[in-house]
Protein backbone atom coordinates (compact mmCIF):
# COMPACT_ATOMS: atom_id res chain seq x y z
CA UNK A 1 0.00 0.00 0.00
CA UNK A 2 1.23 3.56 -0.54
CA UNK A 3 2.57 5.29 2.60
CA UNK A 4 0.96 8.48 3.62
CA UNK A 5 4.25 10.54 2.97
CA UNK A 6 4.23 9.15 -0.37
CA UNK A 7 0.73 10.71 -1.79
CA UNK A 8 1.66 14.06 -3.75
CA UNK A 9 -1.34 16.00 -4.92
CA UNK A 10 -1.80 17.56 -8.33
CA UNK A 11 -1.50 20.97 -9.28
CA UNK A 12 -5.73 21.06 -9.28
CA UNK A 13 -5.85 18.61 -6.11
CA UNK A 14 -3.15 21.09 -3.99
CA UNK A 15 -5.72 23.78 -5.23
CA UNK A 16 -8.59 22.24 -3.76
CA UNK A 17 -7.35 20.88 -0.89
CA UNK A 18 -5.86 24.62 0.05
CA UNK A 19 -9.40 25.74 -0.65
CA UNK A 20 -10.84 23.75 1.71
CA UNK A 21 -9.75 24.91 5.37
CA UNK A 22 -10.71 28.32 4.02
CA UNK A 23 -13.79 27.68 2.87
CA UNK A 24 -14.67 26.03 6.13
CA UNK A 25 -13.94 28.66 8.36
CA UNK A 26 -16.15 30.75 6.73
CA UNK A 27 -19.09 28.33 6.69
CA UNK A 28 -18.18 28.20 10.62
CA UNK A 29 -17.94 32.07 10.19
CA UNK A 30 -21.29 31.54 8.77
CA UNK A 31 -22.73 29.06 11.21
CA UNK A 32 -22.05 31.17 13.89
CA UNK A 33 -23.01 34.58 12.82
CA UNK A 34 -26.43 33.14 12.22
CA UNK A 35 -26.80 31.45 15.83
CA UNK A 36 -25.98 34.70 16.87
CA UNK A 37 -28.53 37.16 15.10
CA UNK A 38 -31.39 34.48 15.79
CA UNK A 39 -30.53 34.64 19.24
CA UNK A 40 -30.27 39.00 19.04
CA UNK A 41 -30.96 40.63 16.21
CA UNK A 42 -28.65 43.57 17.27
CA UNK A 43 -25.57 41.34 17.81
CA UNK A 44 -22.51 43.36 16.28
CA UNK A 45 -19.27 40.72 17.36
CA UNK A 46 -19.91 38.73 14.28
CA UNK A 47 -21.55 40.87 11.60
CA UNK A 48 -23.13 39.12 8.84
CA UNK A 49 -21.94 38.84 5.44
CA UNK A 50 -24.79 41.55 4.28
CA UNK A 51 -24.23 43.91 7.26
CA UNK A 52 -20.38 43.83 6.27
CA UNK A 53 -21.21 44.26 2.18
CA UNK A 54 -22.78 47.19 3.70
CA UNK A 55 -20.27 48.81 5.29
CA UNK A 56 -17.77 47.62 2.78
CA UNK A 57 -19.83 49.73 0.67
CA UNK A 58 -20.09 52.76 2.90
CA UNK A 59 -16.14 52.67 3.40
CA UNK A 60 -15.57 52.96 -0.49
CA UNK A 61 -17.89 55.37 -1.55
CA UNK A 62 -17.84 58.32 1.58
CA UNK A 63 -15.60 60.68 1.57
CA UNK A 64 -12.66 61.35 3.91
CA UNK A 65 -13.61 64.99 5.29
CA UNK A 66 -9.82 65.92 5.65
CA UNK A 67 -8.32 64.95 2.35
CA UNK A 68 -11.71 64.22 0.24
CA UNK A 69 -10.64 61.03 -0.71
CA UNK A 70 -13.26 57.69 -0.54
CA UNK A 71 -12.11 56.48 2.85
CA UNK A 72 -10.26 53.31 2.18
CA UNK A 73 -8.15 54.94 -0.54
CA UNK A 74 -7.43 58.14 1.96
CA UNK A 75 -6.28 54.87 4.95
CA UNK A 76 -4.32 52.71 2.42
CA UNK A 77 -2.60 55.16 0.55
CA UNK A 78 -1.20 57.14 4.11
CA UNK A 79 -0.45 53.79 5.13
CA UNK A 80 1.05 52.74 2.32
CA UNK A 81 3.16 55.65 2.40
CA UNK A 82 4.62 55.18 5.97
CA UNK A 83 4.75 51.63 5.35
CA UNK A 84 6.94 52.22 2.11
CA UNK A 85 9.40 55.16 2.89
CA UNK A 86 9.96 52.92 6.10
CA UNK A 87 10.55 49.88 4.73
CA UNK A 88 13.02 52.11 1.63
CA UNK A 89 15.27 52.91 4.13
CA UNK A 90 15.21 50.24 6.21
CA UNK A 91 16.20 48.09 3.80
CA UNK A 92 18.60 50.49 2.26
CA UNK A 93 20.82 50.89 5.41
CA UNK A 94 20.45 47.32 6.33
CA UNK A 95 21.97 46.24 2.41
CA UNK A 96 24.80 49.11 3.14
CA UNK A 97 25.73 47.76 6.32
CA UNK A 98 25.64 44.12 5.75
CA UNK A 99 27.49 44.71 2.72
CA UNK A 100 30.08 46.65 5.19
CA UNK A 101 29.60 43.82 8.03
CA UNK A 102 29.77 41.13 6.34
CA UNK A 103 32.66 42.09 4.10
CA UNK A 104 35.17 43.77 6.84
CA UNK A 105 35.91 42.08 9.07
CA UNK A 106 37.19 45.80 10.73
CA UNK A 107 34.04 47.51 10.47
CA UNK A 108 32.59 44.09 11.87
CA UNK A 109 34.59 44.28 14.99
CA UNK A 110 33.35 48.28 15.51
CA UNK A 111 29.66 48.15 14.26
CA UNK A 112 28.66 44.31 14.52
CA UNK A 113 28.37 44.82 18.47
CA UNK A 114 26.33 47.93 18.95
CA UNK A 115 23.95 46.17 16.15
CA UNK A 116 23.13 43.39 18.18
CA UNK A 117 22.22 45.64 21.27
CA UNK A 118 19.93 47.98 19.51
CA UNK A 119 18.61 44.67 17.54
CA UNK A 120 17.09 43.68 21.13
CA UNK A 121 15.38 46.34 22.48
CA UNK A 122 11.63 46.01 21.54
CA UNK A 123 10.65 48.84 18.87
CA UNK A 124 7.50 49.27 20.08
CA UNK A 125 8.90 50.46 23.23
CA UNK A 126 10.85 52.97 21.76
CA UNK A 127 7.47 54.53 20.27
CA UNK A 128 7.23 57.35 23.10
CA UNK A 129 10.73 58.30 22.57
CA UNK A 130 10.42 58.72 18.87
CA UNK A 131 7.05 60.28 19.64
CA UNK A 132 8.46 63.04 22.24
CA UNK A 133 11.34 63.57 19.59
CA UNK A 134 9.85 63.48 16.22
CA UNK A 135 6.48 64.67 17.05
CA UNK A 136 2.88 62.73 16.15
CA UNK A 137 3.54 63.28 12.40
CA UNK A 138 4.71 60.88 9.47
CA UNK A 139 8.11 60.95 10.78
CA UNK A 140 7.69 59.33 14.14
CA UNK A 141 5.99 56.23 12.54
CA UNK A 142 8.39 55.86 9.66
CA UNK A 143 11.08 55.78 11.86
CA UNK A 144 9.65 53.10 14.31
CA UNK A 145 9.19 50.80 11.12
CA UNK A 146 12.74 51.79 9.94
CA UNK A 147 14.03 51.08 13.72
CA UNK A 148 12.10 47.75 14.35
CA UNK A 149 13.38 46.23 11.18
CA UNK A 150 16.93 47.57 10.08
CA UNK A 151 18.71 45.72 13.05
CA UNK A 152 17.24 42.50 12.61
CA UNK A 153 17.92 42.85 8.55
CA UNK A 154 21.42 44.00 9.13
CA UNK A 155 22.39 40.87 10.81
CA UNK A 156 20.69 38.44 8.91
CA UNK A 157 22.38 40.24 5.79
CA UNK A 158 25.53 40.34 7.49
CA UNK A 159 26.16 36.70 8.34
CA UNK A 160 24.48 35.77 4.59
CA UNK A 161 27.49 38.02 3.82
CA UNK A 162 30.02 35.98 6.25
CA UNK A 163 29.07 32.54 5.29
CA UNK A 164 29.73 32.76 1.81
CA UNK A 165 32.78 30.29 1.28
CA UNK A 166 35.53 31.71 1.96
CA UNK A 167 36.98 30.07 -1.38
CA UNK A 168 35.06 32.78 -3.43
CA UNK A 169 36.59 35.78 -1.64
CA UNK A 170 40.14 33.73 -2.12
CA UNK A 171 39.52 33.31 -5.56
CA UNK A 172 38.70 36.73 -6.48
CA UNK A 173 41.18 37.75 -4.83
CA UNK A 174 43.52 36.20 -7.25
CA UNK A 175 41.79 37.39 -10.10
CA UNK A 176 42.79 40.83 -8.98
CA UNK A 177 39.54 42.46 -7.10
CA UNK A 178 40.28 44.69 -4.41
CA UNK A 179 37.75 45.32 -1.71
CA UNK A 180 35.67 47.45 -3.09
CA UNK A 181 35.44 45.52 -6.71
CA UNK A 182 34.76 42.23 -4.32
CA UNK A 183 31.80 43.59 -2.35
CA UNK A 184 30.24 44.95 -5.32
CA UNK A 185 30.92 42.01 -7.79
CA UNK A 186 30.83 39.10 -5.62
CA UNK A 187 29.19 39.92 -2.41
CA UNK A 188 26.67 42.60 -3.49
CA UNK A 189 24.59 40.76 -6.67
CA UNK A 190 24.79 37.16 -4.02
CA UNK A 191 23.29 39.13 -1.63
CA UNK A 192 20.37 40.44 -3.16
CA UNK A 193 18.11 37.47 -3.66
CA UNK A 194 18.71 37.48 0.50
CA UNK A 195 17.49 40.85 0.99
CA UNK A 196 14.35 40.35 -0.81
CA UNK A 197 13.81 37.57 0.95
CA UNK A 198 14.79 39.52 4.48
CA UNK A 199 12.77 42.11 3.33
CA UNK A 200 9.69 39.17 2.61
CA UNK A 201 10.11 38.07 5.75
CA UNK A 202 10.29 41.76 7.78
CA UNK A 203 6.59 42.64 6.24
CA UNK A 204 5.03 40.83 9.13
CA UNK A 205 7.17 42.92 11.57
CA UNK A 206 6.46 46.38 9.72
CA UNK A 207 3.06 45.75 9.66
CA UNK A 208 2.99 45.24 13.11
CA UNK A 209 4.58 48.69 13.70
CA UNK A 210 2.77 50.41 11.55
CA UNK A 211 -0.53 49.32 13.06
CA UNK A 212 1.43 49.69 16.49
CA UNK A 213 2.30 53.58 15.44
CA UNK A 214 -1.33 54.27 13.73
CA UNK A 215 -3.18 52.75 16.63
CA UNK A 216 -1.68 55.67 19.24
CA UNK A 217 -1.66 58.50 17.09
CA UNK A 218 -2.92 59.48 13.61
CA UNK A 219 -5.75 60.73 11.80
CA UNK A 220 -5.46 58.65 8.83
CA UNK A 221 -4.48 54.92 7.93
CA UNK A 222 -6.00 51.67 7.70
CA UNK A 223 -4.83 50.96 11.58
CA UNK A 224 -6.46 54.42 12.78
CA UNK A 225 -9.69 53.10 11.11
CA UNK A 226 -9.70 50.04 13.10
CA UNK A 227 -8.96 51.40 16.24
CA UNK A 228 -11.02 54.43 15.90
CA UNK A 229 -13.99 52.04 14.86
CA UNK A 230 -13.14 49.88 17.22
CA UNK A 231 -14.92 52.13 19.97
CA UNK A 232 -18.12 51.51 18.31
CA UNK A 233 -18.26 47.37 18.07
CA UNK A 234 -18.02 47.84 14.41
CA UNK A 235 -16.62 44.87 13.39
CA UNK A 236 -18.55 45.31 10.35
CA UNK A 237 -15.82 47.41 9.00
CA UNK A 238 -12.91 46.41 11.20
CA UNK A 239 -13.14 42.40 9.82
CA UNK A 240 -13.00 43.90 6.07
CA UNK A 241 -10.45 45.98 7.15
CA UNK A 242 -8.16 43.01 8.39
CA UNK A 243 -9.00 41.34 5.17
CA UNK A 244 -7.97 44.17 2.69
CA UNK A 245 -4.54 44.34 4.91
CA UNK A 246 -3.96 40.74 4.34
CA UNK A 247 -4.99 41.01 0.72
CA UNK A 248 -1.87 43.60 0.93
CA UNK A 249 0.37 41.71 2.50
CA UNK A 250 0.23 39.16 0.42
CA UNK A 251 0.38 40.60 -2.90
CA UNK A 252 3.28 42.42 -2.11
CA UNK A 253 4.66 39.43 -0.96
CA UNK A 254 4.08 37.76 -4.38
CA UNK A 255 5.46 40.91 -6.09
CA UNK A 256 8.92 40.64 -4.25
CA UNK A 257 8.88 36.82 -4.99
CA UNK A 258 8.51 37.41 -8.49
CA UNK A 259 10.80 39.75 -8.56
CA UNK A 260 13.44 38.12 -7.22
CA UNK A 261 13.20 35.14 -8.99
CA UNK A 262 13.30 37.40 -12.55
CA UNK A 263 16.07 39.72 -11.28
CA UNK A 264 17.92 36.57 -10.16
CA UNK A 265 17.56 33.45 -11.66
CA UNK A 266 20.41 31.83 -10.44
CA UNK A 267 19.56 32.12 -6.87
CA UNK A 268 16.19 29.77 -7.90
CA UNK A 269 17.36 27.00 -9.60
CA UNK A 270 18.74 28.90 -12.34
CA UNK A 271 15.69 27.88 -15.08
CA UNK A 272 16.60 24.11 -14.85
CA UNK B 1 65.82 26.06 -13.61
CA UNK B 2 65.74 28.62 -12.11
CA UNK B 3 63.38 28.67 -8.52
CA UNK B 4 60.01 30.40 -8.51
CA UNK B 5 59.02 29.78 -4.92
CA UNK B 6 61.57 29.18 -2.20
CA UNK B 7 60.07 28.29 1.15
CA UNK B 8 62.68 29.01 4.24
CA UNK B 9 62.27 26.70 6.53
CA UNK B 10 58.74 27.18 7.33
CA UNK B 11 56.76 26.22 10.33
CA UNK B 12 52.65 26.54 10.87
CA UNK B 13 51.74 26.57 14.14
CA UNK B 14 48.05 26.64 15.64
CA UNK B 15 48.25 27.32 19.08
CA UNK B 16 50.01 24.44 20.47
CA UNK B 17 49.14 22.52 17.57
CA UNK B 18 51.94 22.16 14.99
CA UNK B 19 50.87 21.71 11.46
CA UNK B 20 54.00 21.82 9.18
CA UNK B 21 57.91 21.82 10.76
CA UNK B 22 61.08 23.01 8.91
CA UNK B 23 59.79 23.04 5.11
CA UNK B 24 62.22 24.08 2.90
CA UNK B 25 61.83 23.64 -0.61
CA UNK B 26 62.19 25.32 -4.40
CA UNK B 27 59.55 25.22 -7.19
CA UNK B 28 61.24 25.47 -10.25
CA UNK B 29 59.41 27.32 -12.93
CA UNK B 30 57.45 24.90 -15.28
CA UNK B 31 57.45 22.18 -13.42
CA UNK B 32 54.25 20.68 -11.97
CA UNK B 33 54.62 19.38 -8.23
CA UNK B 34 51.80 17.16 -6.96
CA UNK B 35 51.60 17.03 -3.33
CA UNK B 36 50.21 13.67 -1.82
CA UNK B 37 50.29 12.67 2.01
CA UNK B 38 47.59 11.35 3.98
CA UNK B 39 44.64 13.21 5.69
CA UNK B 40 45.87 16.16 8.29
CA UNK B 41 49.48 16.45 7.05
CA UNK B 42 49.15 19.84 6.36
CA UNK B 43 48.81 19.49 2.26
CA UNK B 44 46.05 21.69 2.21
CA UNK B 45 48.13 24.35 4.56
CA UNK B 46 50.85 23.94 2.62
CA UNK B 47 48.80 25.14 -0.66
CA UNK B 48 47.25 27.81 0.79
CA UNK B 49 50.54 29.06 2.68
CA UNK B 50 51.40 29.49 -1.28
CA UNK B 51 48.07 31.14 -1.83
CA UNK B 52 48.75 33.79 0.95
CA UNK B 53 45.72 32.65 2.91
CA UNK B 54 47.27 32.30 6.09
CA UNK B 55 51.18 33.54 7.10
CA UNK B 56 53.77 30.97 8.15
CA UNK B 57 54.42 31.22 12.22
CA UNK B 58 58.13 31.18 11.14
CA UNK B 59 60.10 31.35 8.15
CA UNK B 60 60.07 32.99 4.83
CA UNK B 61 58.12 32.49 1.36
CA UNK B 62 60.39 33.70 -1.54
CA UNK B 63 58.53 33.99 -4.89
CA UNK B 64 60.55 35.24 -7.55
CA UNK B 65 63.05 36.09 -5.04
CA UNK B 66 60.63 38.71 -3.37
CA UNK B 67 59.36 37.97 0.20
CA UNK B 68 55.75 36.94 -0.53
CA UNK B 69 53.37 38.68 1.43
CA UNK B 70 50.00 36.95 2.71
CA UNK B 71 47.58 37.92 1.10
CA UNK B 72 46.27 36.23 -1.98
CA UNK B 73 46.71 38.55 -5.29
CA UNK B 74 46.68 37.70 -9.09
CA UNK B 75 50.21 36.33 -9.59
CA UNK B 76 48.61 33.23 -7.90
CA UNK B 77 45.88 32.01 -9.66
CA UNK B 78 43.88 28.60 -7.97
CA UNK B 79 41.47 26.34 -8.03
CA UNK B 80 39.73 24.74 -5.30
CA UNK B 81 37.56 21.64 -4.81
CA UNK B 82 34.42 23.68 -5.28
CA UNK B 83 33.02 27.09 -4.55
CA UNK B 84 35.71 27.99 -7.18
CA UNK B 85 33.29 29.78 -9.57
CA UNK B 86 30.91 32.74 -9.10
CA UNK B 87 27.52 31.54 -8.75
CA UNK B 88 25.28 34.45 -9.70
CA UNK B 89 27.79 35.09 -13.30
CA UNK B 90 27.23 32.84 -16.29
CA UNK B 91 30.18 31.33 -17.57
CA UNK B 92 31.71 34.06 -19.83
CA UNK B 93 30.84 36.64 -17.19
CA UNK B 94 32.96 34.52 -14.68
CA UNK B 95 36.12 34.31 -16.55
CA UNK B 96 35.71 38.33 -17.90
CA UNK B 97 35.39 39.19 -14.13
CA UNK B 98 39.44 38.60 -13.71
CA UNK B 99 39.51 41.17 -16.79
CA UNK B 100 37.23 43.58 -15.82
CA UNK B 101 38.74 44.00 -12.08
CA UNK B 102 42.27 44.66 -13.77
CA UNK B 103 41.20 47.25 -16.26
CA UNK B 104 38.31 48.52 -14.39
CA UNK B 105 39.63 49.95 -10.65
CA UNK B 106 36.05 51.56 -9.50
CA UNK B 107 33.24 50.18 -11.42
CA UNK B 108 34.94 46.63 -12.40
CA UNK B 109 32.88 46.57 -15.58
CA UNK B 110 33.84 47.18 -18.85
CA UNK B 111 32.08 49.11 -21.25
CA UNK B 112 32.04 49.08 -25.40
CA UNK B 113 35.73 47.75 -27.42
CA UNK B 114 36.95 47.06 -24.13
CA UNK B 115 34.24 44.92 -23.00
CA UNK B 116 33.95 43.08 -26.92
CA UNK B 117 37.60 42.74 -25.94
CA UNK B 118 37.31 41.42 -22.66
CA UNK B 119 34.74 39.10 -24.16
CA UNK B 120 36.45 37.79 -27.04
CA UNK B 121 39.42 36.99 -24.45
CA UNK B 122 37.05 35.13 -21.82
CA UNK B 123 35.27 33.23 -24.82
CA UNK B 124 38.96 32.22 -26.22
CA UNK B 125 39.78 31.08 -22.70
CA UNK B 126 36.42 29.26 -22.55
CA UNK B 127 37.16 27.42 -26.00
CA UNK B 128 40.79 26.38 -24.62
CA UNK B 129 39.18 24.72 -21.75
CA UNK B 130 36.19 23.31 -24.16
CA UNK B 131 33.65 25.29 -23.04
CA UNK B 132 32.93 26.83 -26.05
CA UNK B 133 29.48 25.77 -26.21
CA UNK B 134 28.23 26.83 -22.79
CA UNK B 135 29.09 30.51 -22.57
CA UNK B 136 25.23 32.03 -21.05
CA UNK B 137 25.29 29.12 -18.61
CA UNK B 138 25.08 29.51 -14.89
CA UNK B 139 27.32 27.20 -12.76
CA UNK B 140 24.49 25.45 -10.90
CA UNK B 141 23.58 24.45 -14.65
CA UNK B 142 26.83 22.75 -15.16
CA UNK B 143 28.22 19.41 -14.07
CA UNK B 144 31.11 19.48 -11.70
CA UNK B 145 33.79 18.63 -14.68
CA UNK B 146 31.99 21.61 -16.14
CA UNK B 147 32.44 24.03 -13.02
CA UNK B 148 36.33 22.44 -12.97
CA UNK B 149 36.70 23.51 -16.65
CA UNK B 150 35.15 27.10 -15.86
CA UNK B 151 37.34 27.46 -12.47
CA UNK B 152 40.44 26.83 -14.04
CA UNK B 153 40.29 28.82 -17.25
CA UNK B 154 39.03 31.62 -14.84
CA UNK B 155 42.18 31.26 -13.39
CA UNK B 156 44.33 30.56 -16.56
CA UNK B 157 42.66 34.34 -18.31
CA UNK B 158 45.14 36.23 -15.35
CA UNK B 159 48.30 34.65 -16.87
CA UNK B 160 49.29 33.70 -12.95
CA UNK B 161 52.98 32.43 -12.34
CA UNK B 162 51.99 29.89 -10.48
CA UNK B 163 48.20 27.83 -11.13
CA UNK B 164 47.58 26.25 -7.40
CA UNK B 165 44.91 23.50 -7.64
CA UNK B 166 43.69 21.83 -4.08
CA UNK B 167 42.09 18.36 -4.82
CA UNK B 168 40.45 19.76 -7.90
CA UNK B 169 39.32 16.76 -9.58
CA UNK B 170 38.80 14.68 -6.06
CA UNK B 171 34.75 15.49 -6.60
CA UNK B 172 34.23 14.11 -10.02
CA UNK B 173 33.88 10.63 -11.30
CA UNK B 174 36.88 8.74 -12.81
CA UNK B 175 35.62 9.28 -16.22
CA UNK B 176 35.28 12.92 -16.15
CA UNK B 177 38.76 12.64 -14.04
CA UNK B 178 40.73 11.16 -16.94
CA UNK B 179 39.09 14.00 -19.42
CA UNK B 180 40.60 16.28 -16.85
CA UNK B 181 43.86 14.99 -16.56
CA UNK B 182 44.15 15.40 -20.60
CA UNK B 183 42.98 18.95 -19.96
CA UNK B 184 45.27 20.21 -17.50
CA UNK B 185 48.04 18.49 -18.86
CA UNK B 186 47.67 20.14 -22.22
CA UNK B 187 47.33 23.48 -20.68
CA UNK B 188 50.31 22.84 -18.85
CA UNK B 189 52.83 21.95 -21.74
CA UNK B 190 50.72 24.62 -23.84
CA UNK B 191 50.29 27.84 -21.34
CA UNK B 192 53.90 26.91 -19.47
CA UNK B 193 52.53 26.88 -16.59
CA UNK B 194 53.77 26.15 -13.34
CA UNK B 195 51.21 24.08 -11.30
CA UNK B 196 51.10 23.18 -7.86
CA UNK B 197 48.61 20.04 -7.26
CA UNK B 198 47.64 18.81 -3.89
CA UNK B 199 45.64 15.55 -4.45
CA UNK B 200 44.40 12.47 -2.19
CA UNK B 201 45.02 9.78 -5.27
CA UNK B 202 48.52 9.01 -5.36
CA UNK B 203 48.34 7.63 -9.47
CA UNK B 204 47.07 10.96 -10.13
CA UNK B 205 50.19 12.75 -8.79
CA UNK B 206 52.48 10.17 -10.10
CA UNK B 207 50.68 10.11 -13.41
CA UNK B 208 50.32 14.08 -13.52
CA UNK B 209 53.46 15.77 -11.74
CA UNK B 210 56.97 16.26 -12.22
CA UNK B 211 57.74 16.28 -8.75
CA UNK B 212 56.01 14.72 -6.24
CA UNK B 213 55.72 15.95 -2.52
CA UNK B 214 54.93 14.01 -0.24
CA UNK B 215 53.77 15.09 3.55
CA UNK B 216 54.13 13.10 6.35
CA UNK B 217 54.77 13.67 9.81
CA UNK B 218 58.34 12.28 10.86
CA UNK B 219 57.68 11.75 14.61
CA UNK B 220 55.29 11.18 16.09
CA UNK B 221 53.87 11.00 20.07
CA UNK B 222 51.06 9.36 20.71
CA UNK B 223 50.43 10.76 24.19
CA UNK B 224 50.13 14.39 22.34
CA UNK B 225 49.48 13.85 18.38
CA UNK B 226 49.80 17.38 17.33
CA UNK B 227 53.33 17.81 19.20
CA UNK B 228 55.68 17.35 15.69
CA UNK B 229 53.96 18.75 12.55
CA UNK B 230 54.35 17.70 9.21
CA UNK B 231 56.94 18.03 7.06
CA UNK B 232 58.41 16.50 2.99
CA UNK B 233 59.04 13.16 3.61
CA UNK B 234 59.67 12.19 -0.16
CA UNK B 235 60.85 14.66 -2.48
CA UNK B 236 60.53 12.65 -6.14
CA UNK B 237 61.92 14.07 -9.43
CA UNK B 238 60.05 12.21 -12.18
CA UNK B 239 60.60 11.21 -15.64
CA UNK B 240 57.39 9.27 -16.29
CA UNK B 241 58.60 6.02 -15.48
CA UNK B 242 59.13 6.64 -11.73
CA UNK B 243 56.96 4.02 -9.57
CA UNK B 244 56.07 5.72 -5.76
CA UNK B 245 58.04 3.47 -3.17
CA UNK B 246 56.05 1.08 -1.29
CA UNK B 247 56.29 3.01 1.59
CA UNK B 248 54.69 6.16 0.42
CA UNK B 249 52.12 4.26 -1.11
CA UNK B 250 51.51 2.46 2.41
CA UNK B 251 51.38 6.21 4.23
CA UNK B 252 49.10 7.27 2.39
CA UNK B 253 46.90 4.43 2.41
CA UNK B 254 45.98 3.99 -0.92
CA UNK B 255 45.29 1.82 -3.75
CA UNK B 256 48.47 0.53 -5.17
CA UNK B 257 48.71 3.29 -7.95
CA UNK B 258 51.98 1.46 -9.43
CA UNK B 259 49.15 -1.11 -11.36
CA UNK B 260 47.07 1.37 -12.56
CA UNK B 261 50.69 3.55 -14.22
CA UNK B 262 52.26 0.41 -15.45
Amino acid sequence: MTRLIDIRPGRGGRFLLGALPILALLFVYLLASEARHADNPADKVLPTFAAMAQAIHAFTTDRDPASDRVVIVADTIASLYRLGVGLAIATGTALILGLLLGVVPLARALLGPVVAVIAVIPPVAVLPILFIVLGLDEASKIALIAIGITPFMTRDLTSFVVSLPAEQFAKAQTLGANSWQLAIRVALPQLMPRLIAALRLSMGPAWVFLIAAEAVASDVGLGYRIFLVRRYFAMDIILPYVAWISLLAISSDALLLFASRRGFPWAHGAGR
Amino acid sequence: MSALIELRNIWVEYGDKIVLERVSLQLAEGSFVAVVGPSGAGKSTFLRLILGQEPPTRGQVLLGDMPMRAECGPDRGVVFQRYSVFPHLTTLRNVMFGIECGQAPFTARLFGAQRRAARDKAAEMLAAVGLEHSLDVYPAQMSGGMQQRLAIAQALVKHPRILLLDEPFGALDPGTRLDMHALITRLWQEHGLTILMVTHDIGEAFKLGTRVLAFDKRRHDPHAPHRFGATVTYDLSLDRKTLPPPALVEAVGDTDPRKEIA
